[in-house]
């Protein structure tokens, strides 16, 4: 897994609640059998036209938010189905991170292996922070996982909750398969218990 | 200490669990199907990693299997591909396959129970976020993503936090007319689709006891539409009597000695849950859905609401998306809005007694004209136990289509979708924008309103259907 220590980069609000991964990446994308062709199919009903041209309406679209690396989101993001397919496209399209108020329990962990950061911070914060990124052309953020902190670029800084853990595996790049198998001995202990 | 069924079964699962690492988990059994799997035996594969216990692992195909005649090839090629590669890995790892020619073959979360490979007491995972369905049997069961399946593939365990529990307390009598799909959609009406969040469910109560395992399956598997990571029911008598003699379950002096440990799962008098709900049978009403998500439901009886009476902007906003892509009015009465299909399917209400319902409805009945309706069972053996009892042809009478085992026009991944701009009955657990076909407007219901709802080509009040 790729780790995640520091980042800058721009940040584009998507004001809506409950964000399903059914609309992170509609079902006709999961038949692929590899892990990536996923980013341009990301938001694919909202993102396209009836007729497969851009949705000028839809906010990705905006040539502001070209190059995106931070989505701001409201509560409970990545609801519904437990498909990884909704990480990959997000990180595929090439968001780092998503801050939102709270996030569906299954998606945030499928964030963790794949080296997206899932944010999670009040209501108020997320609602100025979007606020921000709409008013303001380029607006940018700095996301340091070991400070546990967003930054504001007038230095104004968010602190977050991670569990010591997904820290860990984050900034270590750690692969979690390995971890657990050095523990086989305890494994086959509890096999054989 | 005075324990709940969830930390009692979480703790006999425990491989390793020191203060400052995250617990390791054993899994007892993994259900794995042809989408979320690909990627994660790939994974094994360039790690040269082993599948650690094949002989705890089983594999179907239900998401994208066409459910017409299976005689005929799939024209789907993607498709087709995404089951052909489950195959062979399920032949290189050594994994038994249900597959599409299988008489056991069907959607994951029904064949499970059927087969008695779900049992109380177990751990059991599957990268689908319905898995909390196996959970009615006692179980602790949830959905992974597909590192997480690869990390069970290659370890047999997960890495787990503990989750909170959350007692949701159900007590009366349910009312005629009112379904366990009611309860769990009354439910989560009552605490939204994440209220659940980070939370392990157990449902208790006289009114869930009363219900049968079928039924109990049917609450817990939508246990995930309010954001909680599991949902279960403390095994009883019934549990017993419904694994007694499936394939999978322990025969004779193992079954009773089974049992005996079964006895002790139930969560102990005086054990404390984080959170606790109390809901009276008595005052649920047949629900139908709205809206785009599951919480966004209300009584047949009511009206679509208006973004106006909502409490907060964002709420507001949701609404307001919501109404526009249902295409309704705020105020219109539940049932003056007519469909124009009819689902009865899905993990949710595929089983025998969901058709039983719906047949018992649809007897002597025409779907009604400009509504066109299927039925597709949740397995072959469903399907074989249906047509045992002449229910197929009751179907056939009416005017629904009768169709092969699958996930079918739950999630439309295989040519079962609805047409943009079409509106939907469906038995099935999500609502999402697109979510059966893009364009698509979905209204949850039960198997009986559904197919009241098919026969009349509007939703009724199944309470005073005649
Ligand atoms: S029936 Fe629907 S919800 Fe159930 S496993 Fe299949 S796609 Fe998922």
């Amino acid at each position: 897994m790729e780790a995640f220590k520091e980042h800058v980069g721009l940040v584009v609000p998507l004001d809506r609640i409950n964000v399903d991964t059914d609309q992170i990446i509609p079902k006709q994308f999961l038949k692929r059998i590899e892990r990536t062709g996923f980013g341009e199919f990301l938001f694919n009903d909202w993102r396209y036209l009836e007729n497969g041209d851009p949705n000028p309406e839809f906010v990705l679209n905006h040539p502001r938010y070209s190059g995106v690396s931070i989505l701001i989101a409201g509560v409970n993001f990545g609801c519904g189905s437990s498909r990884e397919h909704a990480p990959w496209a997000l990180q595929q399209y090439g968001f780092k991170a998503i801050l939102a108020p709270s996030f569906a329990d299954i998606f945030r962990n499928n964030c963790y292996k794949n080296g997206i950061l899932p944010i999670a911070l009040p209501a108020d914060v997320i609602t100025s922070l979007s606020q921000a990124a709409h008013d303001t052309e380029g607006y940018q953020l700095m996301i340091d996982l070991e400070a546990q902190s967003v930054i504001c670029s007038d230095g104004t800084a968010h602190t977050f909750e991670i569990g010591d853990f997904e820290k860990y595996c984050l900034l270590n790049g750690l692969d979690e398969i390995g971890w657990t198998l050095q523990y086989e001995a305890d494994i086959a202990a509890y096999e054989n218990r | 200490m005075k324990k709940t069924m969830y930390e009692k079964i979480w703790e006999a699962h425990l491989v390793r669990a020191s203060a400052d690492e995250v617990p390791i988990l054993y899994i007892d059994t993994h259900l794995v199907h042809e989408v979320t799997s690909p990627q994660a035996f790939e994974g094994l594969r360039l790690n040269n990693r082993k599948v650690r216990r094949p002989d705890l692992t089983f594999a179907t195909m239900d998401h994208n299997v066409p459910t017409t005649d299976r005689s005929l090839p799939i024209t789907d090629l993607i498709a087709a591909k995404q089951m052909e590669t489950l195959a062979q890995n399920c032949a290189e790892f050594d994994i038994p396959l249900y597959d599409i020619d299988s008489p056991e073959q069907g959607i994951v979360h029904v064949i499970g129970p059927e087969l008695g490979i779900t049992q109380p007491g177990t751990t059991i995972v599957c990268g689908d976020s319905h898995t909390s369905t196996h959970g009615a049997l006692g179980a602790l069961a949830f959905g992974i993503g597909t590192s997480e399946i690869e990390h069970v593939l290659a370890t047999q365990c997960l890495l787990q936090q503990k989750s909170e529990t959350f007692e949701i307390r159900i007590d009366g009598t349910l009312p005629y007319g009112v379904t366990a799909k009611d309860i769990i959609l009354s439910i989560i009406g009552h605490i939204g689709i994440d209220g659940g969040n980070g939370a392990v469910v157990e449902y208790t109560g006289s009114a869930i006891r009363a219900l049968s395992i079928e039924e109990r399956m049917t609450v817990c598997n939508m246990s995930i539409e309010a954001g909680a990571r599991a949902g279960m029911i403390a095994p009883d008598d019934a549990t017993y009597e419904y694994i007694a003699g499936r394939r999978f379950a322990p025969k004779g002096e193992d079954f009773d000695a089974a049992v005996e440990r079964w006895k002790e799962l139930p969560t102990d008098d005086g054990a404390t849950y984080d959170r606790t709900l109390q809901l009276d049978a008595a005052d649920i009403a047949p629900q139908v859905t709205w809206g785009t998500n599951p919480g966004m439901v209300t009584d047949v009886t009511s009206r679509v609401p208006d973004p106006a009476d909502m409490a907060t902007t964002d709420e507001k906003r949701a609404t307001e998306h919501a109404l526009e892509y249902m295409d309704l009015q705020p105020g219109t009465p539940i049932t003056d809005i007519p469909v124009d299909r009819v689902f009865i399917g899905s993990c949710t209400n595929s089983r025998i007694s969901d058709l039983r319902a719906a047949a018992e409805v649809a007897n002597g009945r025409k779907v009604a004209e400009n509504v066109s309706a299927m039925v597709v069972p949740g397995s072959q053996a469903v399907k074989r136990q249906a047509e045992a009892e002449g229910l197929d042809e009751i179907f056939r009478a009416a005017g629904f289509e009768w169709r092969e085992a699958g996930c079918s026009m739950c999630l439309g991944m295989n040519p079962d979708t609805l047409m943009p701009g079409q509106r939907c009955a469906s038995t099935s657990n999500r609502n999402f924008e697109g979510r059966q076909g893009k364009g698509g407007r979905t209204h949850l219901v039960s198997p009986q309103m559904a197919a009241a709802t098919a026969v009349t080509g509007h939703f009724v009040d199944i309470r005073k259907f005649q």
